[in-house]
């Protein structure tokens, strides 16, 4: 647990801090994109500690939150045929669509699976020949070079009971999308380390340049954190908007070009809707036209969503920093992770089940 | 026994799929010779002793205390065997150890067995031998019992209930709602390994090592504390929903708040690492032979004395304190020193996308 201790180490954590207060005169708003930060942030009190002297927006960085209900009630509605095995990640089954979750489809008789890789559906598939499996993916660059994988594994088997329900999405558009929202209040952005991982952070410069910005590639442990969180904050108080890199152990400027490959030779960049968002302009992954015979709404003729709606629930403010998961008049009352309105309650790395977590307010409490 | 197991033996049964030997028919619980042949050969040969000899319709018991304890459980664990155990130690252990929280010596135990049809006569063997070994452990005699045998798909393989009857030790634990602001909070060992270890067993997964169950009795450290008069206020094992859900109705029950500091709180490296890698967090995950208990200031040197003398709980450890009703019930210190609030867990932990 080397990897983990020397991230967490209190005394070293306290000295960062104090650090980090010392550097701020006012109060920034600072983003962090991704749900496993914002979760990171939360669970070691590290946004409460700096709450006085910091505003943390967390923005829409977490796959199964930004997952429209329309695509829910796809895996829902393909779940509901006999010969298909449904499989997906856990987190992904608790999130409603508008005619209920995976979970609750499971308990009515359909077929659906927890994998831990999406290799394991492609096995699935060898292993029951009678059974159509889709593998329902989502997730950022960081999931879809796996799901490429799949498919290419799936291809080179030659499988014809193997497909995925895509709905891969890209961090950098929805970046965009919430810097050009009217009203917009953030300041700093931390980039998401696990993502430029696999993309590299080069990209991020022309985001930098025209939204005068800084961005930091930033991780997820608590002395990553505070980390990205120093360099931001001193890259604002000297009035320098520039790139920074500050999860080097793990992020090279071009990334995993072979991850990268996987991710192209499987997937174009298209507009997808997004919960929150309506649409994203280039904000998702689609399979390519050649792969279509794994791809699941080709296969069973889905109409792919135009638009994301999202009912009551405000996952687009709170993922765009315009209120606080605490400002949701559903936050609590009726929307809980045992009976989530929208996936920011119930996704594991979710801001508003984040908030339930970690930060109730005493009046939420029960 | 071998005459009807052959009869389903032939091409295209499609009870053998694998080959593992004679399968288990329905007509070894349908009441007749079979069934007492099932009884008399293999859990006689095994639990032999007067009261469950006689066969009887009810079995006769001799307390020597004033009160008795008396619990129950099923279980229907997936997969039955797992690093660490298997259904019949878990059946055993799980059930005295709800009468060791208690207070209580565990003196009893029903065994009544529900068999899926089709499974292998090698699987139940290895069941029963777990049974008779962990109840020599556990220092209990299996009294009564019943077997039945039901048609495929109707039950999973192989599901037990293990009721037990223990001698109350006075003075017992008065219980949760007895606690006092500035009780102090005992993990008995490393928390987690039971829920990492069925986890990884379930699916497969190939971590080196593979973490491995808690799967034991606490009887003994128990009974030595209570025989010390160092009576806790509350002792639990923390099976489903572990330390956390412990915790959680431990401040229900008693208005008052758990404070618990995340860096006191034994957990393998293992079990860490499995927790990190899946997004789960050690306190959700259930245990089979660690508990949390709660005393008095005073008695926590005393307790943990004894304790440390006992190998299941020789890692025991002070995580924390109960204190006056906060805004949250439980609260974890972590990292940098500030509480944050510990959730109550709901459902099965599932695992995270990245």
């Amino acid at each position: 647990m080397k990897f983990v201790d020397d991230y967490r180490d209190p005394t070293r954590l306290k000295t960062q801090l104090a650090e980090l207060r010392k550097l701020i005169t006012r109060r920034w708003v600072i983003m962090d994109v991704c749900g496993g930060q914002t979760h990171g942030l939360l669970r070691h009190g590290l946004e409460q500690a700096l709450e006085d002297v910091l505003e943390l927006v967390h923005g829409p960085g977490c796959p199964v939150c930004v997952t429209p209900a329309e695509a829910i009630d796809d895996a829902v509605e393909l779940a509901k045929r006999p010969d298909v095995v449904m499989t997906s990640f856990g987190d992904m089954l608790r999130v409603p669509g508008r005619r209920g979750s995976l979970l609750q489809a499971r308990a009515r008789g359909s077929d659906i699976r927890i994998v831990y890789s999406p290799a394991d559906a492609v096995q699935l598939a060898v292993k029951e020949p009678a059974k159509h499996v889709v593998f329902f993916a989502v997730g950022f660059e960081s999931t879809a070079p796996a799901t490429a994988l799949a498919v290419l594994q799936a291809r080179q088997l030659g499988l014809t009971n193997f497909s995925l329900l895509a709905n891969h999405v890209r961090v950098e558009p929805a970046m965009r999308a919430v810097m050009q929202l009217p009203g917009n209040r953030i300041e700093g952005m931390l980039a998401a380390g696990h993502v430029c991982t696999v993309t590299g952070f080069a990209h991020y410069s022309a985001f930098v340049d025209q939204f005068r910005v800084p961005v930091v590639v930033t991780g997820f442990e608590p002395m990553d954190l505070l980390a990205g969180l120093t360099g931001c904050v001193r890259l604002l108080e000297s009035g320098e908007p520039q790139l920074c890199n500050e999860y080097s152990r793990s992020v090279r400027p071009k990334g995993n070009v072979h991850a990268q490959r996987l991710i192209d030779e499987v997937y174009c960049v298209a507009t997808v809707p997004w919960r929150g968002f309506r649409e994203i302009v280039d904000g998702g992954l689609v399979i390519r036209p050649a792969l279509r015979d794994f791809d699941a709404r080709s296969r069973f003729g889905l109409a792919a969503s135009l638009f994301s709606s999202d009912g009551d629930c405000q996952s687009g403010d709170v993922m765009t920093g315009r209120i606080k998961p605490i400002e949701c008049p559903l936050f609590g009352n009726p929307c809980t992770p045992d009976n989530p309105v929208g996936a920011p309650m119930v996704s594991s790395e979710g801001a508003c089940s984040a908030y339930y977590r970690y930060a109730r307010p005493i009046e939420v409490r029960t | 026994m071998s005459d009807l197991s052959r009869q389903n033996d032939g091409p295209g049964c499609p009870i053998l799929s694998e080959d593992d030997g004679e399968r288990i028919t329905l007509a070894y619980g349908e009441g007749g010779r079979l069934s007492r042949r099932l009884i008399r050969e293999r859990m006689l040969t095994r639990f032999s002793n007067d009261e469950l000899n006689s066969l009887g319709d009810a079995a006769f018991l001799t307390p020597e205390s004033r009160q008795l304890a008396f619990s129950t459980d099923g279980y229907t664990v997936t997969p039955l065997f797992f690093p660490g155990g298997d259904i019949g130690k878990l059946a055993v252990f799980g059930t005295t150890n709800d009468l060791s929280v208690s207070g209580a010596i565990p003196r009893w135990l029903s065994l009544s067995l529900i068999i899926e049809e089709g499974l292998p006569w090698s699987v139940l063997d290895r069941v029963l031998d777990s049974i008779q070994s962990a109840s020599a452990i556990a220092n209990v005699t299996i009294v009564t019992g019943d077997t039945k045998v039901v048609p495929r798909g109707a039950a999973d393989k192989l599901f037990i209930t293990t009721s037990g009857v223990g001698e109350v030790i006075e003075p017992s634990p008065p219980g949760a709602r007895s606690l006092q602001p500035d009780d102090v909070l005992i993990v008995s060992g490393p928390i987690g390994s039971h829920g990492a270890a069925i986890l990884c067993a379930r699916e497969k997964f190939d971590f080196d090592p593979l973490p491995i169950s808690d799967c034991a009795a606490i009887s003994q450290p128990l009974i030595s504390l209570y025989l010390a008069r160092f009576t806790p206020r509350a002792v639990r094992d923390a099976t489903r929903g572990g330390v956390a859900a412990v915790l959680h109705e431990w401040a229900d029950a008693s208005g008052l708040t758990c404070i618990i500091n995340e860096s006191a709180i034994p957990v393998t490296d293992c079990v860490r690492g499995i927790c990190e890698l899946l997004g789960l967090d050690p306190l959700n995950f259930a245990n089979e032979g660690t508990f949390v208990l709660a005393t008095p200031s005073e008695l926590v040197e005393s307790t943990l004395e004894i304790l440390r003398k006992h190998s299941v709980t020789n890692q025991a450890n002070v995580i924390g304190r109960v204190k006056p009703r906060r805004d949250n019930p439980v609260l974890v210190v972590r990292g940098i020193g500030r509480e944050v609030v510990l959730d109550e867990p709901s459902g099965s932990p599932l695992p995270r996308i990245c």
